[in-house]
């Protein structure tokens, strides 16, 4: 009988070297699994949210219904959403795609609201001053100028699904979450630690990675600072 | 919508709701555990929070704190507390990485609140003489209250929602109904506790606005 390896992997250390060449495809479909599933959730979550902005900045009455209805959402714990959507979806990817839209959604229509609603009435009017119609006024001037407090929201909500990805292990679609709750049942110290930290890193770098967006596409905030 | 009958039955089944396993046992488990961990993430987060808003300092650290907060999931923290040491201590790593989890936001809150307390009410209190103490808990305490509260009750209501996580990791409390419904593959159970947890979520908000609307009154009533 030959002696059982005496490396990290065998030892159960939290920091393995092994465990990463070893399982370095798991760790990379499951990397795969977690951004797919946060930037489908994020971008769906932007189509819905910016309409419903829109519609609640346009008439002041839908503004309150729209507010609190995303708020209820928000406060609906995120294993209950998944289950209260599992009727619909079933376990399937877009059970946590739909849960993560859900909550993205109080997020973006908050912040994007916040945006519209601070243009001022001097620029818009002389916006139609110079013959704007609404829907030009719309894309050329206000949601241009909305774009920085949009941008806050976005990032929040990104790095918020990225965190909250992981618990879509209990319906088996949770990216890194997956590892980690098989870690947690095997007690394999490497892989839950792996997973953490690559969960950690994932929402870090797509907040680098909108921030450096925005500076791109927001040009005229940087001239009246330097 | 028979899902949502479906549920209803099992909610109004009282031998759901008895026993160890039972909507009763776990709505208590819930209770005591946001509640303890909400205490302590108070007593961690507002003591600095308050200290660093009234001498203006780490501001920085505040708001940075609770964006990483945002970025590390308390599922993971959770899992990994699970299994160190700590892990044999039963509620331990639940209470652990919740309060890891309501920190942040309560000391981002109580901050921005002492930080926008108007300056020249301040400065008039310093003026009439009184000690760093003395404005702090008569002058800028009171005016920060508002949003020093605001912070706790989102970490109140999101402590009740993230609280069903420790489940997954074999905790008790609501979200233990949700994921054995998952495991005995029970859509209304599922469905079921999934409801209770958001009513819970719904009622502590509701009680936060309760109490922010009549503490106004009752504070004058007192004069």
């Amino acid at each position: 009988m030959t002696a059982p390896p005496d490396d990290c992997l065998a030892r159960n250390e939290w920091i393995c070297g092994a465990y990463l060449s070893t399982r370095r495809q798991i760790l990379l479909d499951a990397v795969a699994q977690h951004l797919q599933l946060t930037v489908i959730a994020v971008l769906v979550g932007l189509v819905i949210a910016v309409p419903l902005a829109v519609l609640a900045r346009r008439w002041g009455w839908a503004a309150g219904p729209v507010l609190a209805a995303t708020t209820v959402l928000y406060t609906v714990p995120s294993l209950a959403m998944f289950s209260l959507l599992l009727p619909v979806y079933g376990l399937s990817a877009a059970l946590v795609v739909a849960g993560l839209v859900l909550y993205s959604l109080t997020l973006l229509v908050r912040n994007i609201l916040a945006g519209l609603r601070a243009v001022p009435e001097e620029t818009r009017q002389a916006a139609r001053g110079l013959g704007y119609g609404p829907v030009r006024l719309l894309l050329t001037v206000e949601l241009p100028l909305a774009v920085p407090a949009a941008m806050a929201g976005l990032r929040i909500a990104t790095v918020s699904a990225v965190s909250l990805v992981t618990v879509g292990a209990i319906v088996g679609f949770g990216g890194l979450g997956n590892l980690i709750y098989a870690g947690m049942n095997t007690y394999f110290k490497a892989q839950v630690l792996t997973a953490s930290v690559l969960c950690v890193v994932i929402a870090v770098a797509a907040d680098l990675l909108l921030l450096g967006a925005q500076w791109l596409i927001t040009p005229w905030t940087r001239g009246a600072r330097g | 919508m028979n899902t949502l009958a479906e549920a209803w039955h099992w909610l109004t089944d009282p031998a759901h709701w008895s026993g160890d396993d039972g909507v009763r046992h776990r709505l208590a488990q819930h209770l005591v555990l946001t509640a303890v961990c909400l205490v302590i993430s108070c007593l961690i987060a507002l003591p600095v929070a308050l200290v660093l808003g009234h001498l203006g300092k780490g501001g920085a650290l505040a708001v940075n704190l609770s964006n990483i907060g945002r970025a590390v999931p308390t599922f993971a923290v959770l899992v990994l507390l699970l299994l160190t040491p700590l892990g044999g201590y039963g509620e331990g790593p639940t209470v652990v990485a919740l309060v890891l989890f309501a920190v942040p936001p309560l000391l981002t809150n109580a901050y921005v609140g002492m930080r926008e307390v108007d300056r020249s009410v301040v400065r008039a209190a310093r003026g009439m003489g009184m000690t760093g103490r003395q404005m702090l808990f008569q002058v800028e305490l009171p005016l920060a209250l508002p949003l020093v509260m605001n912070g706790v009750r989102i970490a109140a209501v999101q402590l009740v929602a993230t609280a069903t996580i420790a489940a997954l990791a074999g905790g008790g409390g609501l979200g233990r109904i949700i994921t054995a419904g998952f495991n005995l593959a029970s859509t209304p159970q599922v469905v079921a506790g999934a409801v209770l947890v958001a009513v819970f979520a719904l009622i502590v908000e509701g009680l936060f606005e309760t109490a922010e609307r009549l503490a106004p009154r009752l504070a004058r009533g007192r004069r």
